[in-house]
């Protein structure tokens, strides 16, 4: 092939030079060149190697579909591969690379694979490494599992640069009554009448240019066109690809914004993601031009005819000297008659014996011939003809460039991600698209239109049935007839070739042949979704574009069936790739998930907390001294805890504030133990249940007033407890007389722990008298002040099992408190803990949390059996005690030590019994911790029979996540000061 | 994206709600033999067309939902508020 850029044609600008890079030497191209066409220009004909067999592999087409010149673009961490050179605009300074090649794509030390066709045809590797059965159970597979990284990086594509993505990418919404999908003839149409009609038009192009197909002809200018549109207010979006259609008319576009440019402004984003709501959408996305298998059709310089008068008419490059077009239809003879003219020896082989065609005889029509094999490896040097009757070689035609039409496919990609399934026409040879109750019109090429005045009328007719759906208007109309040729297509996919070993190819980018479709057949993979499986047909990342058909019309011929009995597989978006980063936007690295702090975040950074994430939260995990561990500094803060006092700040836990004249019936009803006869100035824990009678929550509520009260829930749960409670009170009990409200973030909590916690307080409130044991008993609440008139509410609830109080007070005042509590808690020598500390603290008293409570558990797992009332009836009370959950072989909350008190032990160690070390054991544990109390490890968790079973048993923990086994014994889950004497205190 | 006429708010994309379940369960009394519970928990329809189900509106004014969408077609036939109450507000503010 010699391909060279000609004076005259294009529309490029020629007086603005580019340079670039392909495969490390340098290159010229000009403004308004692709990477394609700039190869092209440069003679460079082999741009990859394929896929399996490595083949040599030059530019197929001019657009979206192309399945041979994907290349790797940029360098470093701007590294992208399997980029389509024919859609990349060239920019200055472009870094491009052929892929899939050792040492590069000229010289391919892998071409041997080419050779071993044979063995490599579809589903070679699974058959081997897998295993012939009833070989493949085990040791086949292993072998698969030991060679496939191996195979995976022979066979391949280019490779991710592993680095961060250093560009940006943003998400971005709009709204609009019509979106045009496609600026050819027809989708312009579409949208000049909508806009006339008073609609609110987006217009999309994937192309940096409008016009669609109208961009390969000669006289071409859109500007007069793109003034037209933007006058009208259409707001025209170009590189800018409608990856994907969605329920309610909603639109996924994928926005190019620097791609095109090589300078990366940190302030623009690379590519931007777009949600589109619109009322009504028009799809004009044009066709498809497809290619024919016959042996070695993808030696470097075959090519599309539409791709070949692209290159010639947008980009001023001839991309043959002595060309044959082999085709089956009239859509090629004005690009045959344009490349003459432009110098090139064109010969037209048509399938086709009865036909009439006007031409000016600038260039040889052979009628009734068919292409059947090329002679050449890394070009072609000449091309076999046969009659096509008789599929025989006739003549050798010496040529340099192939030209290949076998028909169009209209892209119905778009309506088949919508589920409308296409229609085969036999008369035009392809699928059409379906009608569809939703508001998507298909107008252009896409409907199988082939001539322009009929695609405009159908742009108008598409418009006029959006206006009539949208019930603006009450207007008949009516859609051209599919086609528009003079000559009918001749049906025409495959050449066959009668020489073994041949290779003609129906999918170029997973080097997919017709041999391996007969395999298939051979093999009953008969089923199209299983074909594309079983030889991967279609499944590469131009998804088919091309080869599809094809490979449905070989599958036809054999079950002797027509293409629409075969089917055709659905189309799932995105019709071209969308990059990861685009499809994330903003949502990274920090910004992944939302961020939630207290109020007093920053005071417990400034008090040198480290922090932990819980949920969404940042709560104090540690509060190290110095050259502290984590260990040391939470068995520090612990001890301290049990010895004097302590802070922590517990303002994540949920909080609902509950109101109304029923709310003491409801919590009644959605809390397993009795809240009737609570009295004004108490608080109660309280366990929620589920629906099934598994345990959902757990947490307390205080009784405010007659009918107020203050509930709390743990961190993980106050989202689902809170639209638990609104689900209830909306859907199952309207009767009911209640609000309930989130104040979760309206109120900073603090809990103040331990022995001396009284005192701190003392100095702490107005008048320390509200909170003497009299006054304020376990369990009770109250309203008051803070020293400097801050309102707060005080409860008297331990989670540490020592002496505490939670301190509530508005989320403006957090700081203070912390400031008034800590300045005073030193003087005891108390100190801040953290979720760490708390947790030992907790674990020592065995009292649960979501570790323990994970939607598995009963209230008599947990050990809480006398917290389920047996006086009233609540959710959950008639399911807790179904089937299964009565077994007495239930894993029931106890206690774990180590035998051995040196040792240590993990949460999510399982508990075997001493000879039964096996699955999953006969228990679990949940929580661990070590015990400044008892001064070693222990754990919370659950095993079968509870504590009365096992009680003096020796049991093992296995961890063999941590190849770790250690003897274990079961004792009480409270592990110190059972009876409560301390919090009574 | 499915996008649901919340009667408070607006038409809204469905990312701004949580699905709830079937709408058209009768929970039964709390004091409901465990039977009548199982069968209002466990049995449920696998419907193919139209069905009537609670959607919430935790990103947005908090109301519960009965939405009458198609499982096949995502296509939404009505949107009205759960609560009986404010169905009224609803229907008088038409």
């Amino acid at each position: 092939m010699k391909t060279k850029r000609i004076d005259n044609y294009g529309k490029i600008n020629r007086d603005k030079i580019l340079s670039f890079r392909w495969d490390k030497k340098n290159y010229k191209g000009f403004e308004g060149d692709t990477l394609a066409s700039a190869l092209l220009a440069n003679n460079i004909g082999i741009v990859g190697r394929s896929f399996k067999y490595h083949r040599p592999r030059g530019i197929f087409s001019s657009g979206v579909e192309e399945s041979g010149a994907l290349v790797t673009i940029g360098s470093k961490d701007r590294r992208d591969p399997n980029v389509r050179a024919t859609t990349q605009e060239l920019y200055n300074g472009l870094e491009a690379s052929g892929q899939n090649a050792f040492p590069n794509v000229n010289f391919d030390l892998a071409g041997i694979n080419n050779y071993l066709g044979r063995f490599l045809a579809a589903g070679f590797y699974y058959k081997t490494f897998m295993g012939i059965p009833p070989l493949e159970w085990g040791k086949g597979t292993a072998i698969w599992m030991f060679f496939e990284k191996f195979i995976r990086k022979a066979a391949g594509m280019g490779s991710a640069s592993g680095l961060p993505d250093p560009d940006t990418y943003e998400h971005a919404h709009d709204f609009c009554d019509l979106i045009v999908v496609g600026s050819g003839p027809s989708g312009v149409a579409a949208a000049i009448e909508a806009a006339e009609k008073k609609l609110d038009v987006i217009l999309v192009e994937q192309d940096s240019l409008i016009g669609g197909n109208q961009l390969a002809e000669n006289d071409f200018d859109n500007s007069q066109i793109k003034n037209q549109l933007e006058n009208l207010g259409i707001k025209i979006m170009t590189r800018t690809t409608a990856f994907g259609l969605y329920d309610n008319c909603v639109v996924g576009l994928l926005e190019r914004v620097t791609d095109h440019i090589s300078a990366s402004n940190v302030n623009i984003p690379r590519q931007r993601f777009w949600t589109i709501r619109a009322k009504h959408i028009i799809v004009g996305a044009g066709a498809i031009e497809r290619h024919i298998a016959f042996n070695n059709n993808d030696i470097p310089g075959v090519m599309t005819v539409n791709a070949s008068k692209h290159y010639l008419n947008r980009y001023g490059v001839l991309t043959g000297k002595r060309i044959v077009i082999a085709t089956n239809n009239d859509s090629v003879y004005e690009t045959a008659h344009q490349l003459s003219e432009a110098g090139a020896n064109v010969t037209v082989l048509d399938s086709r014996t009865n036909f009439e065609i006007e031409t000016n005889k600038s260039f040889e029509i052979r009628k009734g011939y068919v292409p059947y094999n090329i002679n050449g490896s890394k070009k072609i040097d000449s091309l076999d003809i046969s009659k096509s009757e008789t599929i025989n070689k006739s003549e050798t035609i010496n040529c340099d460039q192939v030209l290949l039409s076998g028909g169009w496919s209209p892209a119905v990609h778009l309506l088949s991600h919508r589920g409308v399934k296409p229609k085969w026409d036999y008369n035009n040879a392809c699928f059409l698209p379906s009608d569809t109750k939703e508001n998507i019109t298909m107008v252009g090429s896409s409907r199988g239109l082939w001539n322009k005045n009929d695609c405009i009328a159908s742009g108008i007719a598409g418009t006029t049935d959006a206006l009539n759906r949208l019930g603006i208007s009450k207007t008949n109309y009516f859609f051209p007839k599919p086609g528009g040729w003079k000559n009918p297509i001749q049906p025409l996919y495959e050449v066959k070739y009668k020489k073994s070993r041949s290779k003609s190819f129906v999918d170029y980018q997973h080097d997919v042949t017709t041999d391996d479709v007969r395999l298939a057949h051979r093999e009953g993979f008969i089923s199209v979704e299983h074909l594309k499986r079983y030889t991967t047909l279609g499944m590469a990342n131009d998804q088919g574009k091309m080869g599809n058909i094809i490979g449905l019309s070989l599958m036809a011929e054999l079950l002797n069936k027509e293409i629409p009995e075969v089917g055709t597989t659905v189309f799932r978006p995105p019709y071209t790739p969308v990059s990861i980063g685009a499809l994330s936007g903003r949502n990274v690295g920090k910004h992944f998930r939302p961020l939630r702090v207290t109020p007093m975040h920053q005071w417990n950074i400034d008090h040198g907390a480290k922090m932990i994430e819980v949920g969404l939260y940042q709560r104090p995990w540690y509060y190290p001294k110095e050259n502290e561990t984590l260990s040391d500094s939470y068995i520090r803060e612990a001890s301290t805890v049990r010895k004097t006092v302590g802070i922590c700040d517990v303002t994540s836990l949920g909080k609902i504030a509950i109101q109304g004249p029923d709310s003491t019936e409801f919590l009644n009803r959605i809390y397993s133990n009795g809240f009737s006869k609570l009295q004004v100035g108490k608080a109660r824990y309280g366990i929620m249940l589920r629906d099934d009678g598994i345990v959902m929550d757990d947490g307390t509520s205080w009784r405010l007033a007659e009918n107020e009260y203050f509930m709390t829930t743990s961190t993980g749960e106050a989202a689902k407890v809170m639209s638990w409670l609104e689900e209830l009170l909306q859907t199952r009990w309207t009767d009911l007389n209640v609000n309930v409200t989130s104040v979760s973030e309206q109120w900073a909590g603090v809990s103040v722990a331990g022995p001396k916690s009284r005192e701190v307080l003392n100095n702490c409130v107005d008048d320390s008298l509200v909170i003497t044991n009299n006054n304020l008993p376990f369990m009770g609440v109250t309203s008051t002040f803070l020293k400097g008139n801050i309102p707060c509410r005080i409860a008297r609830i331990s989670f540490s099992g020592e002496l505490a109080f939670e301190v509530y007070v508005k989320s403006d005042f957090a700081n203070t408190m912390m400031d008034l509590l800590w300045e005073n808690a030193k003087k005891y020598d108390g100190c801040l803990y953290g979720l760490e500390a708390l947790g030992a603290l907790r674990v020592e008293k065995g009292h649960v949390t979501a570790a323990e409570l994970d939607g598995r558990v009963t209230i008599d797992d947990a050990g809480l059996s006398k917290m389920a009332s047996t006086k009233k009836s609540y959710i959950g009370s008639a399911m807790r005690k179904r089937g299964v959950l009565k077994n007495n072989d239930r894993e029931i909350l106890v206690g774990f030590f180590p035998t051995n008190l040196k040792e240590t032990f993990n949460a999510g160690t399982i508990v075997c019994e001493k000879n039964n070390i096996k699955g999953q054991g006969i228990g679990r544990i949940t929580s661990v911790t070590y015990s400044p109390e008892l001064g070693h490890w222990i754990g919370l968790g659950f095993v079968k029979g509870g504590l009365d079973k096992w009680k003096d048993t020796n049991l093992v923990g296995a961890d063999p996540v941590r190849n770790k086994q250690m003897n274990l014994k079961v004792v009480s889950p409270h592990m110190i000061d059972p009876k409560g004497e301390r919090m009574y205190a | 994206m499915i996008r649901i006429n919340c009667p408070y708010c607006g038409e809204r994309d469905h990312s701004e709600f949580s699905y709830g379940g079937d709408a058209t369960i009768n929970y039964p009394s709390l004091d409901a033999s465990e039977k009548e519970w199982t069968e209002a928990i466990f049995f449920r329809k696998n419907i193919k067309g139209f069905q009537f189900e609670t959607w919430h509106h935790s990103n947005g004014c908090r109301m519960w939902l009965v939405v009458e969408r198609s499982t096949v077609t995502h296509e939404i036939k009505s949107v009205k508020p759960c609560h009986p109450d404010l169905q009224k507000v609803v229907e008088n503010n038409k």
